[in-house]
């Protein structure tokens, strides 16, 4: 039927077709564009007690790390993960639609370097001491593994100011042996109190590990399989991590903690999904992100021994750090 | 442009003369459709990873299930293409689930099931419309001009992949980066490329109406034929010896300490030198014969092996691993279909390709997972050197195999 229509006629409905498909995809973008922010907080609410910084709809935030209902400071801050430590914060924030950046602050927010980072923003995190900083994104482009997703981490020393943009040149020893493969990635640092020991996942061949690293050395040894996003406790002798069920990602992840002196894995009392990098309150209380069914994020915490039960400590929040 | 040469019958000159108007309404069909999917290609990994949180292993998972039942339904696509002689409805039946799976991923909300569906789905669009289209390229084109007839087919489809991430940077920046704009824009131009598909393309189903039913006896016959055959076993042999682009961009990157900031201009570099180079020498495959500039474009493959090795080091090794991995890419893509199609049997002749593709694609993928064995045992180094190797030896013996192929019909 088509085959007998005139040209003319052709291009005029390809023509038609052409200004009703922009016509509709103006009216959508149109109708959804929203332009509501999140508004920065002013001046300085007073949050009594142990206070955390949270992501609050890409904005940085301080509220209460006890009281719900205490009222949040929002700050005038984008950022779509945050850590802080001591006198450290960072912030990894969209520079534009395409490319992301990792900001140092200082423990008022006030930026000191700006560090271009590859693909997508995962993880953030600040040695206890506020000097080593360690980052995780997601990389497209290299897309050697099957899904076409790798991770890149890298390290900064805000002593030396030295920036290492990835540190999967570093020596590998698996179980062991001497190890190489193209398919190394590296996601979820967390620096020990000499700003030198730090733990890390290590995937390789379809295997998730728990590598151990000297920094200065260069070199990692994996510890343990099926532990990852590790954070180590204030005291060094815990780390708190989540562990694929059943070793399988697909069925989702189960927030644990590990004693490394005796490598004895407890679980603790949150049996939903968590897939972030947890962060320890203090030496007892290990807090989160939960992402519900809707993608809204909350911030709750739980006692690292394995007892007791969840508790919610903050709406609308992500990547918790304790403050001092 | 295209819009004037649609319904003239061509064939004038066959290596200066006008392409085909069904090749370039199919080229227009694809470089549209490829605008609208590189567009999403682009902001997908920020869309599931920081909007919607997703783990990427979580997506690796899904993501590797659904390989297999691709390639399957590519040859289900081509037989039922075949049979029906159809191929126009089911290359239409592929672009417009591609399309449909553009909201989709809007509509699938935060689920990792869901959306490995959908993104399945969007493959499985691909691979359905693949084979029925390159099969109405050889059935549009003489077939002394088919190399030229694929050179602006695959020129044009490189141009809309070039294009997409553009003007996916162009609606993020008009809408105050909004995602839902690029996936409903998005939607909106892979919808227009449907529109263009059915009204301006055109199926040879009158051609071939005396042939016979096709049936699985025939595609038993086909692929027993010794022509089809060897076409079929170089065409795996070849695709053995390609180890990929995030290979040799990750050795590239390694050895040239490339900042991460400039690692995605090598694949825009390679795509640009291919869409530049896959009409010139499509049509030179015309002239000097297909089977030869093939044959060149994997010499190209070999070189791009032993510079990730060699000595030449900094920006100049850069730019020859680019020109000589694109020029690998426009020698051979569209080359070795059109070295291939008429071999075959026009009544089969979308089983046929979707079965060279699906070889390969399966080969691709042994030589990426034997690549990154070997890289593990070896290193990168000698892995570069043991896949030139095998290129030379991937080439010898594809010319023992394709030494009956007639490389071209013009005399």
């Amino acid at each position: 039927m088509i085959d007998r229509l005139s040209l003319r006629a052709r291009m005029l409905i390809a023509a038609a077709g052409a200004v009703l498909l922009v016509i509709a995809a103006v009216a959508y973008i149109v109708a959804v564009r929203d332009a509501d922010e999140l508004a920065p907080t002013s001046g300085q609410p007073m949050i009594d007690g142990p206070r955390m910084l949270v992501v609050s709809e890409r904005k940085l935030a301080t509220i209460s790390a006890t009281d719900m209902t205490s009222s949040r400071h929002i700050h005038d801050v984008d950022c779509v993960r945050s850590y802080a430590a001591a006198d450290t914060s960072v912030c990894m924030r969209p520079k534009d639609a395409w490319t992301h950046t990792l900001v140092t602050m200082t423990g008022q927010l006030e930026d000191t370097h700006e560090y271009k980072l590859p693909g997508v923003p995962s993880r953030a995190r600040v040695s206890d001491s506020g000097r080593m900083v360690s980052w995780t994104t997601f990389v497209g482009g290299d897309s050697y593994t099957s899904s076409g997703m790798s991770t890149r981490t890298g390290v900064i020393d805000t002593q030396t100011g030295d920036y290492l943009p990835s540190i999967e040149h570093f020596s590998v020893t698996l179980d062991g042996k001497p190890y190489q493969a193209a398919d190394v990635n590296y996601w979820g640092v967390s620096f020990a109190d000499d700003d030198n020991t730090f733990y890390a996942t290590l995937a390789t061949g379809g295997e998730r590990y728990l590598v151990r690293g000297d920094f200065n050395a260069e070199t990692v040894e994996t510890l343990a399989t099926n532990v990852e996003c590790p954070s180590i406790s204030p005291d060094g002798t815990r780390l708190a991590f989540k562990q694929a069920i059943d070793n399988d990602p697909q069925k989702g992840w189960r927030i644990s903690v590990l004693e490394l002196s005796t490598m004895e894995i407890t679980n603790l009392s949150e049996t939903r999904s968590i897939d972030d990098q947890p962060a320890w309150l203090d030496n007892e209380t290990v807090a989160y992100t939960f992402r519900a069914a809707d993608g809204v994020p909350s911030v709750w915490s739980v006692p690292a021994n394995g007892t007791g039960t969840p508790r919610k400590l903050a709406d609308n929040a992500e990547s918790p750090a304790p403050l001092p | 442009m295209y819009l004037t040469t649609v319904t003239k019958p061509t064939n004038v000159d066959p290596v200066r003369g006008r392409v085909a108007g069904n090749v370039v309404a199919l080229g227009a069909v694809s470089l549209i459709t490829d605008i609208s999917s590189e567009m999403v290609a682009a902001i997908l990994p920020v869309f599931l990873f920081l909007n919607l949180h997703l783990s990427p292993a979580a997506f690796g998972a899904i993501d590797g299930i659904y390989t297999g039942a691709t390639a399957l339904l590519r040859l289900v696509g081509g037989y039922i293409a075949d049979r029906t002689q159809q191929r126009k409805l089911v290359a239409g039946i592929g672009y417009g689930l591609s399309a449909l799976m553009k909201p989709a991923l809007l509509l699938a909300g935060r689920s990792a099931a869901a959306i490995g569906a959908v993104i399945a789905i969007d493959r499985a669009g691909k691979g359905l419309r693949t084979a029925p289209r390159d099969a109405l390229i050889t059935l549009s084109s003489p077939p002394e001009s088919l190399g030229r007839a694929f050179g602006v087919h695959r020129a044009m489809d490189s141009t809309g992949a070039f294009l997409g991430p553009l003007v996916a940077m162009a609606v993020l920046a008009l809408t105050a980066e909004s995602f839902d704009a690029v996936f409903v824009s998005s939607f909106c131009i892979a919808m227009f490329g449907v529109l263009v598909l059915v009204l301006f393309v055109r199926d040879h189903r009158d051609r071939l109406d005396d042939a016979p039913r096709v049936d699985f006896s025939q595609v038993g016959g086909m692929v027993a034929s010794p022509a089809i055959l060897r076409l079929l076993i170089a065409s795996c042999i070849l695709g053995l010896v390609t180890i990929g682009d995030g290979f040799v961009y990750l050795v590239l990157q390694g050895r040239e300490d490339l900042s991460i900031a400039w690692f995605p201009m090598l694949s825009v570099g390679t795509m640009v030198v291919y869409m530049l180079l896959a009409v010139p020498l499509g049509s030179l495959g015309d002239r000097i014969g297909l089977r030869t500039v093939m044959m060149g474009g994997y010499v190209a493959l070999g070189l791009v092996y032993l510079l990730l090795v060699g000595p030449i080091h900094g920006v100049l090794s850069l730019v020859l691993a680019v020109v000589l991995y694109g020029t690998f890419y426009a020698a051979t893509n569209g080359v070795l279909i059109a070295l291939a199609g008429p071999v075959i049997p026009e009544h089969l002749r979308t089983t046929g390709i979707a079965l060279i593709q699906t070889g390969q694609a399966l080969a691709y993928l042994v030589s990426s997972i034997a690549f990154g064995v070997a890289w593990g045992v070896w290193g990168p180094v000698a892995a570069c050197k043991v896949s030139a190797a095998a290129v030379v030896l991937a080439i010898a013996a594809s010319l023992f195999l394709l030494r009956r192929t007639p490389e071209r019909v013009s005399a």
